[in-house]
């Protein structure tokens, strides 16, 4: 699917074949429809003027895709779309939370259960959650299947490692939230999990709880790394993981043979 | 810049043959080295001065040892040497329902310890078992047919004094110390054992106690030590 040429803004069209460029905006300013089309390239050059943003834009929305490119390329897009609807329902459901161990079971079933629309906000937060970690495990089966992470793409796989565990970490915080009997259990569990690491685990699983047992402020905290601490790492993490996409470019399915012709095969000699 | 130093076509003599080159003489350091480091070493000084206030905020109550006041839980004549009385406590102060804990009290009893390994009770102490499960901190319940302990969650199961005797428990079940005050059994600060029954500081379930482990599982600030 693509916009006709003309709804996009002169700076952010493809950029014509060197030879073939020519200055700027579209149009000599006749008529109505000409001088609207105008604004818009107006804004979008007066911003780009002041930013250069529209080279590094059109860098990145034009850039060369590999032959055989194929539907299994969109998944990383697709936990991207998960997580900011995560970190979009997530802020609206932070308008009506209140995380204290005597409140919080009270203002999750008011805002399931009163709110307009309230249960299906939550439902979406607490299936969105899966639904991210079910995209970033395909992706990974992509990029691991299709050998995306070998050289240059290294970096990128550890950086993708690093923000898998930081999803697991949202959905282990996240748990707690709802503060019922499960997700009391389950945090109870999983912090005494992270106490059985040898050495250092006892005082992570103090950190984790602010104390020997859960308390006052293990909600707090646990509500602080959730929604403050973890997505704003997730966060510029994504940021690294595009800029070196963008900046490496992607890898064709590995069933592609490259087509070379006799010319280009060179005949080396070791001796 | 550092080929300044071998350009020798009219350069004042003291530039003629820095060394090592880029220096004047007797120079370990030039002067914009010695700038870089010295900004970089303050930066990293304010950096510091707001950081590490703000990560020991965060990580203080590793530290603070948990206030644990003594809980009457009854007169003596409510607990038998036989079989244990189920007894709630609150374990956190001031968050209701969700730090109240259950313990397990009964009379000492010097049968149930004679020719074993653990250390002898009296008739004058009284015993509070936790019912947080040593593997990963589910409540354990006394069955009374039994005579155990048994966890809802992995199938851990403990004989009557609390020792481990299935499932993946790591320990025996933890213990509250006692006292008696005015016939009133009161109920203090948690403790876990070793497999002897020895007390050590508590540790959290899933944590080995006695021997190396004491020590792969260190102490911590926030508990109090043992009776």
């Amino acid at each position: 699917m693509k916009l006709p040429e003309g709804l996009i803004p002169a700076p952010l069209r493809r950029p014509a074949p060197p030879g073939e460029r020519t200055n700027g905006a579209g149009g000599n300013g006749k008529g109505a429809i000409d001088v609207a089309k105008e604004g818009g390239a107006d804004v979008v050059g007066w911003l780009d003027e002041r930013t250069g943003g529209a080279s590094f834009l059109t860098g990145m929305l034009y850039r060369k895709v590999p032959k055989g490119t194929n539907w299994f390329y969109t998944l990383g897009s697709a936990t991207l779309f998960a997580f900011t609807f995560q970190a979009l329902t997530g802020v609206f459901l932070a308008m009506y939370y209140t995380p204290s161990p005597t409140q919080a079971y009270g203002s999750i079933t008011h805002l399931t259960n009163d709110v307009w629309l309230g249960e299906f906000v939550r439902g979406m937060h607490k299936w969105g959650s899966s639904v991210m970690i079910i995209c970033i495990f395909l992706h990974m089966g992509r990029v691991f299947f299709f050998g995306a992470y070998k050289y240059p793409r290294e970096l990128n796989w550890v950086i993708g490692v690093v923000l898998l565990i930081l999803t697991l970490v949202m959905g282990l915080t996240g748990y707690l939230l709802p503060f019922d009997q499960r997700s009391y259990w389950a945090t109870i569990v999983a912090n005494n999990i992270t106490g059985t690491g040898p050495v250092l685990g006892p005082y992570l699983a103090d950190f984790l709880r602010a104390g020997p047992e859960i308390g006052a402020t293990t909600l707090s905290r646990f509500y602080a790394i959730h929604m403050l601490l973890v997505p704003g790492l997730i966060f510029a993490l994504i940021g690294a993981h595009l800029y070196l996409v963008v900046k490496l470019g992607t890898t064709a399915p590995p069933w592609l043979r490259i087509a070379r012709p006799k010319s280009a095969v060179r005949r080396e000699e070791v001796g | 810049m550092a080929d300044q130093g071998n350009d020798k076509q009219g350069a004042p003599s003291r530039l003629e043959t820095p060394d090592p080159a880029g220096y004047f003489k007797g120079e370990s350091m030039t002067r914009r080295t010695a700038f870089t480091i010295g900004v970089q070493a303050l930066g990293g000084l304010a950096g510091a001065a707001v950081a590490l206030p703000a990560i020991g905020f965060a990580v203080a109550p590793l530290f603070e040892e948990e206030e644990q006041p003594w809980q009457a839980v009854g007169p003596t004549t409510d607990f038998s040497p036989d079989t244990y009385r189920p007894v709630v406590i609150t374990a956190v102060q001031g968050i209701g329902e969700t730090g109240k804990t259950t313990a397990y009290v009964r009379q000492g009893n010097p049968e149930i310890t004679k020719d074993t390994k653990y250390p002898p009770e009296s008739p004058d102490e009284y015993i509070a078992i936790s019912t947080r499960c040593a593997h990963l901190g589910c409540p354990v319940r006394f069955v009374q047919a039994a005579g155990n302990f048994i966890c809802p969650c992995h199938g851990g199961v403990y004989g009557f004094v609390g020792e481990r005797i299935g499932g993946p428990p790591v320990r025996p079940l933890d213990r509250f110390q006692t006292r008696v005050t005015n016939g009133q059994v009161e109920i203090g600060p948690r403790y876990s054992v070793t497999n002897d029954l020895d007390p050590v500081r508590a540790r959290d379930p899933g944590e080995y106690t006695g021997g190396i482990w004491n020590v792969l599982y260190p102490p911590r600030p926030s508990v109090p030590p043992p009776p």
